[in-house]
């Protein structure tokens, strides 16, 4: 009993002892926790402003990228910026191409000396209105002009030949470089040659061509028959000519038949509205031209038909 | 123990300062807008207060847009760099002009079949939808204007053209002749320009310097085909 007594007074004995050095070693720990604790917290803060820093310049980092991907994305067809591209052009560079389209070089290709990569659609649209609405001006003077030097010939507006001239030009400045551009895009896929030009750069080269018949059909309006003729053929030439050193370096690796065909059918076409245009809006010379000898071999009989005359011109 | 009793001490006296001073921070952040919820409603309450129209009669409302439009067209008549036009748009205006332009444009002789000039409804189509196309082209370069703000002003600066074409259907009251038609020609020249200076005091700013010409052109030939229009009004 005694020894059990004692043994369990031991075990208390060194449960105390340990105890009372258990406090020391906890002071010192916590002395030595209150002093990482500080720093603990100083980090604490300073990395949360890090972590915060981080975070803005990785969401700035990430916008960036976004923005980069939309940038290198093209915008789609139903938002206005993607038209917008279509009209980044200055003032200069429309000057500088129709110069460039006014003046055919053997040397200068217009797409690789004017466009360099950026066509534009200022130019194709405003050339073809300008050449629409100067070719139904013109026109219509050409019939006052008539009318002044021949007071039998009644002359009423003509407005109706500005839907005429603008479907026509219209049609002509898109559709034809449609045409050539399918044509160009199944040739290349069935030789696999030099890549053609694209749809906007070919509306270019048409568009821009067309310029040269603005100062054309204003000359027009001299009424000297063969000074028009020439001032014609002199701008289809031009015109002509500026179409071909373009479309020269593309169609020279085909065969030569289909090189050749393919060249006579653009000069042809342009040739065509020339002509269309010409005989069109400035029809009333022939009317001129057969009146005269009538009067001139038929005096006397100009009495006999006095009669008829007026109702001829009720009609008209 | 006297160690251990320093250690804890100075972490104690520096941790209650930063949170006095944070709560301070709040306790002032939260007045502010208090101040500002006190101010801005009052004024916003005067201001509806203000501008309030639904008591005033009919005739004031009519005689008050009358005389916006008015002071439009004398902003049309003496062009100057002014933002009026541009703040505060409307439409009645070209409404007026266009409609005005396209009845006196009509001829007098009821044979539809001999008359070859331009219709009513071509000219609003063409004085409309040439005008959106401005617009969109002025856009298309990268102008600042917005949509009906650029159809406000091409419609306004339509007038002196209107003017012309009164002029012009006067003179035609007289004998046909080539002093009629100079006349006419004159009077159509200087009414184009007119128009031209007129919108262009408007609109060019509006776009950047190295595409003003681009954005000028179409305006141009706007106004020329309206002009052009004008001038070969016959009445029989």
């Amino acid at each position: 009993m005694a020894s059990a007594d004692e043994l369990t007074f031991h075990e208390f004995e060194e449960a105390t002892n340990l105890l009372a050095d258990t406090p020391d070693a906890a002071t010192t720990s916590r002395s030595d926790q209150l002093t990482p604790q500080g720093h603990v917290a100083v980090a604490v803060g300073s990395g949360g402003s890090y972590g915060a820093e981080d975070e803005v310049e990785e969401e700035s980092d990430k916008a960036a990228l976004l923005q980069e991907q939309q940038q290198q994305q093209q915008p789609g067809f139903w938002t206005f910026s993607y038209y917008q591209s279509f009209f980044d052009v200055d003032t200069s560079q429309v000057l500088d191409r129709i110069k460039g389209s006014l003046l055919p070089r053997p040397g200068h290709n217009f797409v690789r000396h004017h466009l360099r990569n950026r066509p534009d659609l200022y130019g194709p649209f405003w050339i073809c209105a300008t050449l629409a609405f100067v070719l139904a001006v013109t026109g219509n003077l050409t019939l006052v002009l008539a009318q002044r030097r021949d007071p039998s010939i009644h002359y009423s507006p003509q407005f109706h030949k500005v839907t005429v001239a603008g479907i026509s030009i219209y049609c002509y400045a898109w559709l034809v470089p449609l045409a050539l551009w399918g044509f160009l895009r199944w040739r290349k896929g069935v030789q696999e040659r030099m890549g053609p030009y694209t749809f906007l750069e070919t509306v270019c080269i048409y568009g821009y061509s067309l310029f040269v018949f603005i100062p054309m059909v204003v000359l027009w309006l001299i009424p000297v028959p063969w000074l028009q003729w020439l001032f014609g053929a002199l701008a289809l030439g031009l015109s002509a000519a500026g179409l071909v050193f373009t479309l020269w370096p593309v169609v020279r690796e085909d065969t030569r038949l289909v090189a050749t065909v393919l060249l006579s059918v653009v000069v042809l076409l342009h040739a065509l509205l020339a002509m269309g245009c010409k005989l069109y809006f400035f029809q009333s010379l022939p009317p001129e031209n057969v009146a005269p000898p009538p009067q001139i071999t038929s005096l006397p009989s100009n009495i006999a038909l006095s009669p008829t005359l007026p109702q001829s011109l009720a009609p008209s | 123990m006297a160690e251990a009793e320093e250690s804890p001490g100075d972490p104690g006296t520096a941790s209650p300062r930063p949170l006095f001073a944070g709560l301070s921070d709040i306790s002032i952040s939260q007045d502010i807008p208090v101040e500002g919820e006190i101010t801005i409603p009052m004024r916003s309450r005067i201001r509806e207060f203000d501008s309030s129209t639904l008591n005033e009669s009919v005739r004031n409302t009519i005689m008050r847009d009358l005389k916006a439009v008015g002071k439009k067209f004398m902003h049309v008549l003496y062009p100057r760099k002014s933002n009026t036009l541009l703040r505060d748009w409307d439409l009645w205006g070209p409404l007026i002009l266009c409609v005005t332009l396209a009845l006196m444009l009509q001829r007098d002789s009821a044979d539809s079949e001999k008359d070859g000039g331009p219709q009513f409804a071509e000219v609003f189509v063409i004085v409309w939808f040439g005008a959106v196309t401005i617009t969109l082209n002025s856009k298309l370069l990268g102008g600042n204007i917005s949509f009906f703000q650029s159809l406000c002003v091409l419609g306004y600066c339509i007038l002196p053209l209107t003017v012309a074409m009164l002029i012009c259907r006067l003179v035609l009251l007289a004998d046909p002749g080539p002093v009629n038609f100079m006349v006419r020609l004159f009077v159509v020249i200087v009414m184009f320009a007119w128009s031209i200076v007129a919108s262009t005091a408007f609109l060019a700013d509006s776009q950047p310097p190295n595409r003003r010409a681009l954005a000028v052109y179409p305006v141009f030939l706007f106004y020329f085909v309206i002009s052009w229009m004008i001038l070969t009004f016959t009445p029989q």
